[in-house]
């Protein structure tokens, strides 16, 4: 049987906030840098389609490469710094969300399209009043599936971080090290519960940005 | 010009010229089904009027269309509004200045009613407060109550109130010019039917200038002061007025899809109001019998309209029914045969007169009153001669014009009645 001492996880609640936020920061970082790249891709694939070819292959192929090997790797380069968290945990968001704002821009209807062009949109307010606001559905489940993934790598990540980064993840590593099973439950429970508070939170911001697919289930 | 909703509205439309232009494209294009090539099209839309292009898919209609506002670029060949070269000013700009309205409507999903039917004037610059005002305006016209339908979402509407919505965001910045593409494709019959009537409505105010794209030649022969069947490969098959083309097609071709009823169709062309009524023979209630059956007598009826006192028909009274003295009443009266109004199609009433299987219709005014008979003679009549009547010269001018490019010069033209009705 497992015994849990919540005597100690209570005597060390500041602890456990402080390795939570670090835990946020390391999924805030990578998720905004990777969003504003993968973004900023796919404006350029709506207007040079011949990139969404070469783009999908690179951002595949950094997605293949194994955490820990990538963590590994760059240790000798970027030293033992957040940088070292930072950078892998960014490449792994890019394919999904790229992919995913690829094919929210395109999944506009072609009437939806021809309408903006022939009222005189020009392209760029088409694509920004238009094509955006109507693929944020898609982006925002490339958000969520990007950011749970982030949360579960930032826990992986505390095998080579040391005290430097890992978030929760580093309640694991202690715990294994010093055999204290309190300790391992404390960091996977408290990533399983951050993962989904945050899909929470992500799921919250989809609703309010998009009002109209909530307006379709009401019936007038 | 600038005011469009003048009650008159002789012409806040602008013309439309196409001048020997044409689009190619190449044979895969062609083969995807893409839109349909054209070729050396020349044609003059009249300012205020609509123009439809009908004829089967791939005949180049839409293509057509849509160089108008260059969403479709011409190989060759100028497009003139209002006798300005179309690519002489930006295309945004002109694209704000063309109405546009298409079968899948394209209302944008993330907006609300009142921003859809807003997007020109916001494109344009117009304070929110304009705006606002500008679509209640809009939706109000189109029959949409503003209060009720400006927040909601597209996807809450029906298939007719979207088409309406569509309609109102075309119509948003007042443009001269409109562009309609099987507008009301998407919808079912009797909703199509609302939304036709409820557009040449508008348009006997609005007075724009439309282009307008259908397969469906009875839509065509209802919406279009000028009528251009098209055929394969993107050319005029014959232009006129709806009336001359049932009445004189200029190809085997264009009788084919015209199609073998067009007798009848050309009954849809024209209003009771149109022919010449008949005198009914006329009795009110209360007269003596005897005087009636003395005036018959002389005047050799059988039968009389009876009346009340407000002049509206109550029924038919058999003059050999009637008792030898007294006063007539209502109780003498058969009932009544088909009563029409000065504005139902001529269609409408033989079918109805056929239906009820009597030989003539009574024709009533807006309060009731009687005007006349209808007969079915009088209508066959009337259509022998109904050649002979004009068609607005504008529209007629334009035909001309467009003749010269057509391989069946156009000699005579016909009524176009709906614009005078």
């Amino acid at each position: 049987m497992i015994e849990i001492r919540w005597d100690w996880i209570l005597n060390h609640l500041d602890d456990v906030v402080d390795k939570t936020w670090q835990h946020l920061i390391l999924l805030l970082i990578p998720m905004v840098v990777g969003f504003a790249i993968a973004f900023a891709l796919a404006i350029l694939a709506m207007r040079r389609p011949g990139t969404v070819g070469p783009v999908t292959a690179v951002t595949g192929l950094l997605y293949t490469i194994p955490s820990l090997a990538a963590f590994a790797v760059l240790i000798p380069i970027t030293g033992l710094t957040l940088m070292t968290a930072i950078i892998p945990l960014t490449t792994y968001t890019l394919l999904i969300l790229y992919v995913n704002t690829v094919a929210g821009l395109r999944s506009v209807p072609p009437e939806v399209n021809e309408a903006a062009d022939a009222m005189g949109y020009t392209h760029t307010s088409r694509l920004l009043r238009v094509q955006l606001p109507l693929a944020v559905p898609l982006i925002m489940a490339g958000v969520r599936v990007a950011a749970v993934t982030t949360i579960g790598l930032v826990t992986v990540s505390a095998i080579i971080g040391g005290q430097l980064f890992g978030g929760l993840g580093q309640f694991i590593t202690e715990g294994l090290q010093t055999d204290f099973d309190t300790k391992i439950y404390l960091g996977a429970m408290g990533s399983v519960v951050l993962a989904f508070l945050v899909d929470g939170a992500l799921v919250t911001l989809q609703r309010w940005l998009t009002p109209w697919a909530r307006a379709r289930s009401e019936v007038p | 010009m600038d005011d469009a909703r003048g009650a008159s509205a002789t012409s806040s439309g602008a013309t439309i010229e196409f001048d020997h232009v044409s689009k190619h494209y190449d044979t895969a294009t062609l083969k995807s089904g893409g839109p349909g090539a054209v070729d050396d099209l020349s044609l003059t839309v009249p300012a205020g009027r609509i123009c439809v292009l009908v004829g089967p898919s791939g005949c180049g209609k839409t293509t057509t269309l849509k160089m108008v506002n260059r969403l479709i670029e011409p190989s060759s060949g100028r497009i003139l509004i209002d006798g300005v070269d179309i690519t002489d000013s930006d295309v945004t700009e002109l694209r704000r200045g063309i109405g546009y309205v298409i079968q899948q409507v394209g209302l944008f999903p993330h907006q609300t009613i009142a921003q859809n039917v807003a997007t020109v004037p916001r494109l344009l610059g117009w304070t929110s407060d304009q705006q606002r005002d500008r679509s209640d305006e809009l939706l109000s016209i189109v029959g949409l109550e503003p209060g009720k339908y400006h927040d909601r979402y597209p996807s809450q509407l029906s298939g007719g109130e979207r088409q309406r919505v569509g309609v109102a965001r075309a119509l948003a910045a007042d443009p001269h010019v409109m562009l309609m593409d099987e507008p009301f494709g998407a919808v079912d019959p009797i909703v199509r039917e609302r939304l036709q009537n409820q557009f040449l409505r508008l348009q006997e105010d609005l007075a724009k200038t439309i282009l307008f794209v259908t397969h469906d030649i009875d839509e065509a022969i209802k919406m279009g002061d000028l009528v251009v069947v098209m055929q394969q490969g993107g050319k005029i098959a014959q232009a006129g007025a709806p009336a001359e083309l049932l009445a004189e097609p200029a190809s085997e071709y264009v009788a084919r899809f015209v199609g073998a009823d067009r007798g009848l169709k050309r009954l849809s062309l024209y209003r009771v109001g149109d022919v010449e009524l008949q005198q009914a023979p006329l009795a009110h209630v209360g007269e003596s019998t005897r005087d009636l059956r003395h005036r018959s007598r002389a005047a050799d009826l059988d039968f009389v309209l009876l009346l009340d006192g407000s002049e509206r028909p109550i029924g038919w009274v058999e003059l050999a029914d009637l008792p030898p003295g007294g006063r007539i009443s209502e109780d003498h009266a058969d009932p009544m045969s088909p009563l029409l109004d000065r504005r139902t199609t001529l269609k409408d009433a033989t079918s109805r007169l056929l239906d009820e299987e009597v030989r003539n219709g009574v024709v009533v005014d807006r309060d009731g009153r009687v005007q006349g008979l209808l007969t079915l003679r009088a209508v066959m009549d009337w259509m022998r001669d109904d050649r002979s009547r004009e068609v607005p010269a504008d529209v007629a001018g334009a035909i001309a014009e467009t003749a010269t490019a057509l391989p069946a010069a156009v000699a005579r033209v016909e009524e176009a009645s709906r614009v005078d009705a």
